[in-house]
């Protein structure tokens, strides 16, 4: 394969990861770094760094809109950020101690749980319970929902399990090169008592400062090769754009069911990798 | 979230959203001009299978250094040109960081002031940590 090739290839697949992530709703990085390493042969580190990068373009483009409609927290996700921050740090340095196999049976872990999270059934949010935390913290919000076409108001709980739950998707964006709303949304919404369109803004919101951070130690490192890197991060952007605009009635069933197949087969190709 | 007294918390939102989008727009217009460059000119990718090795390779490395950087922006080297990119990409959300901070020190809100400067505090120490690790 030449250069070039190379490069298109990978504008190509990560095009196509963007764009099916952001019809199903999640970030790219969970597909694009099963395929640079499945199907173009690179390093699991380094695959894991030009994925990062593209994390922050896919994540700061959501955010920047969900902030101009005033659907994130902005609060919530300053106080959650401190410990995803920390977080992205602990498991950027990790990468750096585990052996690349290692990092194939994680990653194959954290697929296998994406995959059973989109077919698992839907949990109820709970009560809200007294949290004397977000009190102090002001973290309580309220945004306009245009589908409900009303203000939606709401108290955040358990503010200290999800400093826990941001705590340990950062170590998972850090390490693993993806955002980590997969493991914070849930507990944000059922657990903390968030409306799930909040969840979804102020975990995008996070996830911009939290690659940053893991970002920051890669690229210092001589771990974000351009030629690996630029492709993914045009691709991957332009994909999940075009998801964006096609958004109206395409999320459907049957491309979630692709998508947790395509999820599934990368845990399992992963599984094999980190064994052999 | 505080029923925001009107237009400096407005504003606050606008200049977050607005920094986020044109940090986005800016480092994507480099990389892909870094992109062009590193094809289209003499000292950029080589080509054959024997150069995606090296380019992509497990052992690849690239140089990191400042003077690398500013020298080959100088002569429009297309991966510095790319690193300059993926360097603004990765300030995007820092700057955000910082625009909060003012914000909250505008609003002379001493809690979320100490929030958001840990926060910038520990993106500043993970460029430091990568470079001693």
């Amino acid at each position: 394969m030449t250069p070039l090739g190379f490069t298109l290839a990978v504008l190509g697949i990560s095009y196509l990861a963007g764009l099916l992530g952001s019809l199903v709703g999640v970030g790219g990085g969970i597909i694009v770094v099963p395929a640079l390493t499945l199907l173009m042969g690179v390093s699991i580190q380094k695959a894991i760094a030009a994925s990062i990068v593209s994390v922050i373009a896919t994540s700061s483009g959501a955010a920047a809109s969900y902030v101009s409609q005033r659907i994130t927290n902005m609060r919530l996700g300053m106080v959650l950020e401190v410990a995803t921050v920390i977080g992205a740090i602990t498991g950027a340095y990790l990468a750096a101690w585990i052996s690349g196999r290692g990092l194939f049976l994680i990653f194959a872990a954290v697929l296998g749980y994406t995959a059973w999270s989109m077919v698992r059934p839907k949990g109820k949010p709970r009560e809200p319970e007294p949290d004397g935390l977000a009190d102090r913290l002001r973290l309580h919000g309220s945004f306009f929902d245009r589908s409900l076409g009303q203000e939606v108001s709401y108290r955040v709980s358990k503010t200290r399990l999800g400093l826990a739950v941001s705590y340990v998707a950062g170590v998972s964006s850090g390490l693993l090169g993806i955002g980590g709303g997969v493991l914070k949304v849930p507990v944000m919404n059922l657990a903390m008592g968030i409306p799930i369109k909040a969840c979804t803004a102020t975990s995008n919101f996070m996830i911009g400062v939290t690659a940053a951070a893991s970002a920051a130690v890669y690229l210092m490192r001589g771990e974000v090769l351009p030629f690996v890197a630029a492709p993914v991060a045009v691709g991957v952007l332009l994909g999940a754009k075009t998801g964006a605009s096609l958004m109206g009635g395409m999320r459907n069933n049957s491309i979630r069911l692709v998508f947790v197949a395509v999820l599934a087969v990368s845990a399992i190709q992963m599984l094999l990798k980190g064994l052999r | 979230m505080t029923a925001p007294t009107g237009k400096r918390a407005a504003t606050a939102e606008d200049a977050i959203s607005a920094i986020l989008r044109l940090g986005v727009s800016a480092s994507l217009l480099l990389i892909g001009t870094g992109s062009v460059l590193s094809f289209t000119r003499r000292g950029g990718y080589g080509s054959g299978a024997a150069e995606v090795a090296r380019l992509a390779g497990p052992g690849g490395s690239f140089p990191r250094t400042l003077s690398w950087l500013l020298g080959g922006l100088g002569h429009l080297d297309g991966q510095a040109v790319i690193v300059a990119g993926l360097l603004l990409l990765i300030a995007t959300p820092v700057m955000r960081v910082a625009v909060s901070l003012v914000v909250f020190a505008r609003e002379r809100d001493r809690v979320y002031l100490a929030i958001t400067a840990t926060v910038l505090a520990l993106l500043l120490l993970s460029f430091a940590l990568g470079r001693a690790g």
